[in-house]
């Protein structure tokens, strides 16, 4: 219990998949001029994250992973070449059944995910966790916390950086910085911020 | 042959899919630690673009429209497995530090990208073309990021020594921040901010201006 608690802080704020792998990049910088859009991406990536990284582990452990087809009759079975083509697979099918679901059962939230949820498929932090997943070599309850806690610090990476730029917009900012390139620098703030975890273990 | 020379030259400075695009972004910072694992993701970038765009494009006809996403993703997937494999068989080490960012370039917005804005519309040779000069592109940036981060972070370029270590009896003290992953945003940044003050048209119009100071005595 308290490596899985160890594991999840650790996830979320020393291993933080946008400032320390630099994950979900291109949307993390694109979604984040307006705090409610970010928080609307951040729980679709929480969501998103918590089934995929489980149903990847099930998949890599009794599907490709070497001698993982014993029960199946094929001892000497080594799929683990495809495992690239099948997480990105199950990634992109999971994210079509949740938009259908919620498009049937919960309106509102697919209303307030809408434009974010197909995005989400060429997140990289989606598939980056996946592969972390399969390179720790996880277990099934590692591999579900691990999945909610990069994607809480994923959606809190995001969401303090919508702040910062929401303030942002108001100050004087270098003509050839504008947008882009200040972004990118407090990004690198906000990193050199979220080291300062580093080394806390419970 | 000048239109092949524009597709292949345009995306370097004119067009760069890193600086203007924003395309790609999550592994020019990661990677970019030293200058020898840089070179060999920019090899497998452009070889992952450049054949994912000839492919794409030369069963462009025959793709259904709704599920062209799934088709271009199978095809870059098998690309990258075909890469990934590669490495570890020839490149252990290196494949070994990359770890999963080789698998990541099936999410690298620039081979999607590419893939849906140029292959869709262009016939096989130019798209390859167009993927080689988006993979050189991003090298640009990835191997100027790359180089400043290694010399000045470890004094070394390609692993043989540059500027000598004060620890090693020479005289250059690195700079161990440039080794952390913070320092490739800002090397990033300055990167922009350098291609825009040369090039004024790429620079973003600003949300707000910023009124001028009042003067003393016009105020009341």
């Amino acid at each position: 219990m308290e490596a899985l608690l160890s594991l999840f802080v650790r996830s979320i704020f020393i291993e933080n998949m946008a400032l320390a792998f630099f994950l979900g990049m291109c949307t993390f910088l694109a979604i984040s001029k307006k705090v409610e859009a970010a928080i609307g991406l951040g729980i679709a990536v929480i969501v998103v994250l918590g089934i995929t990284v489980p149903v990847n582990n099930l998949i890599y452990h009794y599907l490709l992973a070497d001698g993982a087809l014993a029960w199946a009759g094929y001892p000497d079975m080594d799929l683990s070449f495809l495992g690239l083509l099948s997480y990105i697979g199950v990634i992109a099918a999971i994210v079509q059944i949740m938009e259908m679901f919620l498009d049937k059962f919960i309106p509102s939230l697919y209303n307030a995910l809408g434009v974010f949820l197909p995005l989400i498929t060429v997140n990289c932090a989606i598939l980056g966790a996946a592969l972390f997943m399969v390179e720790r070599d996880y277990d099934f309850a590692e591999s579900v916390v691990f999945g909610l806690g990069s994607g809480v610090g994923w959606a809190l990476a995001v969401i303090a950086l919508a702040g910062i730029r929401e303030k942002l917009k108001y100050s004087d900012v270098p003509q050839g910085l504008q947008g882009l390139g200040i972004t990118f620098i407090t990004a690198g703030l906000m990193a050199l911020g979220f080291m300062s975890f580093g080394g806390i273990d419970i | 042959m000048s239109a092949i020379k524009e597709t292949l030259t345009g995306p370097i400075f004119k067009n760069n899919p890193i600086a203007l695009q924003i395309l790609g972004i999550c592994s020019a910072l990661a990677v970019t630690s030293s200058m020898r694992v840089t070179l060999v993701m920019c090899v497998a970038l452009t070889v992952v673009t450049a054949f994912s765009g000839m492919f794409i494009s030369s069963i462009r006809n025959h793709i259904p429209g709704s599920i062209r996403i799934i088709v271009q993703m199978v095809i870059i997937a098998s690309l990258v497995i075909v890469v990934d494999q590669f490495l570890k068989a020839y490149a252990f080490t290196i494949s070994k530090q990359l770890s999963v960012f080789v698998g990541l370039i099936i999410t690298n917005c620039i081979v999607m990208g590419r893939a849906e804005a140029f292959a869709m519309k262009n016939p096989p040779i130019a798209s390859f073309m167009d993927g080689i000069g988006n993979g050189l592109g991003y090298s640009v940036v990835l191997i100027a990021v790359a180089f400043f981060r290694e010399i000045f972070g470890a004094g070394k370029l390609m692993g043989y020594e540059i500027l000598p270590l004060a620890t090693e009896g020479g005289w250059y003290i690195p700079n161990g921040m440039l080794l952390l992953p913070p320092s490739a945003f800002f090397l990033i940044g300055g990167f922009i901010w350098v291609l825009r003050s040369v090039r004024t048209e790429q620079v973003e119009e600003p949300e707000f201006k910023l009124a001028k100071h009042t003067p003393v005595g016009e105020g009341v």
